[in-house]
């Protein structure tokens, strides 16, 4: 036997991402991830309330500052996010096999993951040309409409482990706006190792705020939280919707409702417009 | 001190001719109500009653959907973009050739004065319906990809402050786009909604393109609750459009809600003074103040301040409030008894909280429902008057030292409709203009709108757009 194989692995604690640091659950809960055979995996932090609150506070914090960014400066950073997984393409295919994808998949996954973000990494500076205008009023001014992000948003991932997740984090970030997302329940390892990436990526801490935990126990937090300005429901299952987008009707969060989506599909802009605002500008012109 | 006197210039009101009752338009028909309610239409200069209105049922609202339903599917939905567009190149026209009638209508029965029925609401109602009747076969290059569908039956409800206004904005980019409509007007203001019914007959629009249902918050919830409705427009007041967006939750219906407003209003001290108080007084003083993006919240540097608002009282001291058909009025009647009420409360409220209340002198008419011009200063950021939408001719001035600080009150409301900058300083208009979480930003004017703009809020003022390309996309299936 070669000394190798004896050698004791060692395990990674999965924890969560707030503020770009990792901590634990303030809770001191944990739960059980196992793999596709039931086999254990991990103890992945049970995020709470307050967890969920403290990564809204880091995520509002963050937002000036990144939404204040220019556009390029933006893009190179979700680029360099891309450069960042390539490096460890072998860890998150390891992840997604144990999540149940067969060899090929897991690959595939990963590697579309990555070309993900560099899709998006180039809208960052061409969104402000295609969504935006200069709007020929009927009179002396120039009037122009520029997309702005919104603020905070919060996204309630879909299950797939990490091309889903990726598909619904780089749109709301690109533009500007800073998230809280919670990862697929039973499969939550890749969204942290995800946010290792992001941790080693230039992105300022509190843009991406991970929780992994009860989706159940969470959304509604999140849905209610006054200081969140939109709420992206791609992982609820249908009959969770009602109520929280009665819940987000308290300060009229934007929602945008789950629809069948296939993650490898050309992703299309609409996921990045649903979280931007238009601002229209006017002044006069004259001497 | 004054050059001319004063003579009145009253606008005729022969042109119009109000009937003494209305019944609902649904199906391109006038159809009695299923129940027995209707209700009195006052003129709120005077008070007397103009026409019965009825208070549409849920079964009527019904009918209305369903009529619209049949339209969509059988006529409207299939009819080709450029089909579409003539008809309502047609509305708009008729628009321009009833104009007159229509602005003397409006300002009966909403109190607002000639000056602006006239020569701003006329002009944007039919410049609306031209703007998008221009949309409705080049609806492919808009940007919502190649083929974009409509989504069906729109359920719209307005309000009562721009009446016909408010229904151009709602039905011209909703039937440019392929959908039909059910209206609902606010019920102090129906008329000019029900002379658009007799417009629509008379450009040959198919029946149940558009319906008119009349009534107050009961027929509006039944038509926004209706299953048979895709989309709900609703313009009107945050209270209502929470209670709309929980309504919807959870059903497949798209949302979009143009809500209130506490706007800040941005004098720096480079500011053209005179140029500023103008701005100031078009910001709030427009329309009685019943605006929502209304400038309600002035905002001036504290070096200025004493300047501008001595300057800012002799303006106001000019402002001539009263008759409606006057065309010399500047600020016309309350809309409602209720809205008065609401707009004295507050302003009480602003006395007891210690704000130092002004308005000019100023005789108000002993009929109808009035309120002077009224100045607030000495205002902090937790007074009632500082935080709530007034919706009257009530200014809440407060002052501020750095650019940074301006930026900081401005954004500190849970509204985010509009924000006004008056600066020669080109580099900090931009600046703010970056800054203020608010969904138009006049900088240098305010009060300003055309149909080409984009319109609508950040935060709890609503979402969604109206106006320009981007309105297209709230009655589109994309």
């Amino acid at each position: 036997m070669s000394e190798r194989s004896e050698r004791l692995a060692v395990r990674k604690t999965y924890k969560l991402f707030i503020g770009g640091a990792f901590p634990r659950s303030e809770s001191g809960r944990s739960y059980v991830v196992t793999d596709a055979k039931g086999q254990f995996l991990a103890n992945a932090s049970r995020a709470s309330r307050k967890d969920a609150r403290d990564a809204v506070s880091a995520a509002r914090k963050a937002f000036g500052g990144w939404s204040g960014r220019t556009p390029y400066n933006r893009g190179q950073i979700l680029y360099r996010i891309a450069e960042m997984m390539e490096g460890r393409r072998a860890q998150f295919a390891d992840e997604l096999r144990a999540a149940g994808l067969g060899r090929n998949a897991a690959t595939a996954e990963v590697d579309a993951a990555i070309d993900r973000w560099v899709w998006y990494a180039g809208w960052a500076d061409k969104l402000g040309a295609v969504a935006g205008s200069a709007n020929p009023v009927a009179g002396p001014y120039f009037n122009f409409s520029t997309p702005e992000p919104m603020g905070v948003v919060a996204v309630i991932a879909p299950d797939g482990p990490l091309l889903g997740l990726v598909s619904v984090l780089a749109p709301v970030i690109v533009s500007g706006n800073t998230c809280v997302v919670v990862a697929s329940e039973p499969a939550p390892l890749p969204a942290v190792t995800l946010a290792e990436v992001l941790a080693t990526s230039d992105l300022p801490g509190g843009v991406v705020n991970v929780l992994t935990g009860r989706r159940a126990e969470l959304a509604p937090w999140l849905a209610a939280h006054m200081d969140i300005n939109a709420l992206d429901l791609a992982g609820v299952p249908a009959e969770d919707v009602g109520p929280l987008e009665e819940a987000a009707a308290e300060n009229l969060k934007r929602v945008l409702r789950p629809r069948p989506e296939e993650w490898d599909a050309d992703p299309g802009t609409a996921r990045m417009t649903a979280f931007l605002e238009t601002k229209t500008v006017w002044h006069p012109v004259g001497v | 001190m004054s050059i001319f006197e004063y003579a009145p210039a009253p606008e005729s009101a022969s042109v119009v001719d109000i009937r003494p009752s209305y019944d609902l338009f649904v199906g391109g028909e006038w159809v009695e109500s299923a129940g027995e309610r209707r209700y009195k239409s006052v003129n709120p200069a005077t008070e007397d009653v103009l026409a019965e209105i009825t208070e549409a049922t849920a079964a009527d609202v019904d009918r209305a959907v369903t009529a619209a339903r049949r339209a969509f599917e059988k006529v409207w939905g299939p009819m080709p973009g450029r089909e579409r567009a003539k008809y309502l190149y047609r509305i708009a026209r008729i628009i321009q050739e009833r104009s007159r009638e229509l602005a003397v209508l409006e300002s009966i029965d909403n109190g607002k004065p000639i000056r602006e029925s006239r020569d701003v609401d006329l002009p944007l109602v039919a410049a609306h319906f031209f703007y998008y009747a221009g949309w409705a076969d080049k609806l492919p290059y808009a940007g919502f990809g190649p083929d974009p569908r409509p989504l069906g039956v729109a359920g719209q409800v307005i309000p009562w402050n721009f009446p016909l206004l408010m229904l151009a904005w709602k039905i011209a980019p909703a039937l440019a786009c392929g959908n039909t409509v059910v209206l609902k007007p606010a019920e102090t203001t129906s008329l000019t909604a029900l002379t658009f019914a007799e417009i629509c007959r008379q450009a040959d629009l198919p029946p149940g393109v558009v319906n008119i249902v009349t009534g107050a918050g009961e027929t509006g919830r039944a038509l926004v609750e209706h299953p048979g409705i895709d989309k709900i427009a609703f313009t009107g007041s945050t209270e209502v459009g929470r209670l709309i967006a929980r309504s919807a939750a959870g059903t497949a219906k798209r949302l979009t809600l143009e809500l209130g407003g506490k706007a800040a209003n941005v004098v720096f001290e480079d500011a053209p003074l005179d140029q500023a108080v103008e701005g100031v007084v078009n910001g709030i003083f427009f329309n009685q103040g019943h605006v929502c993006c209304a400038g309600s919240r002035l905002l001036v540097q504290e070096s200025v301040a004493e300047e501008l608002l001595d300057r800012l009282r002799t303006r106001m001291a000019t402002l001539r409030v009263g008759d409606p058909l006057d065309k010399n009025t500047d600020v016309g009647a309350i809309n409602s008894a209720e809205q008065l009420d609401r707009i004295r409360t507050l302003s009480q409220a602003g006395e007891d909280e210690g704000a130092v209340r002004w308005s000019p002198p100023c005789e108000l008419p002993s009929r109808g429902y009035w309120f002077a011009p009224t100045l607030f200063t000495g205002v902090a950021q937790s007074h009632r008057i500082a935080r709530e939408e007034i919706f009257g001719p009530v200014l809440s001035v407060l002052t501020f030292r750095t650019p940074a600080e301006a930026v900081e009150k401005a954004n500190n409301t849970p509204y985010g409709l509009s924000a006004g900058v008056w600066t020669e300083k080109g580099s900090r208009i931009l600046w703010m203009a970056e800054r203020l979480r608010a969904g138009v930003v006049w900088a240098n004017t305010f009060n300003k709108f055309d149909p080409a703009s984009p319109f609508g809020g950040y935060k709890e003022s609503g979402f969604g757009r109206e106006g320009g390309r981007h309105g297209l996309e709230a009655y589109l299936d994309v």
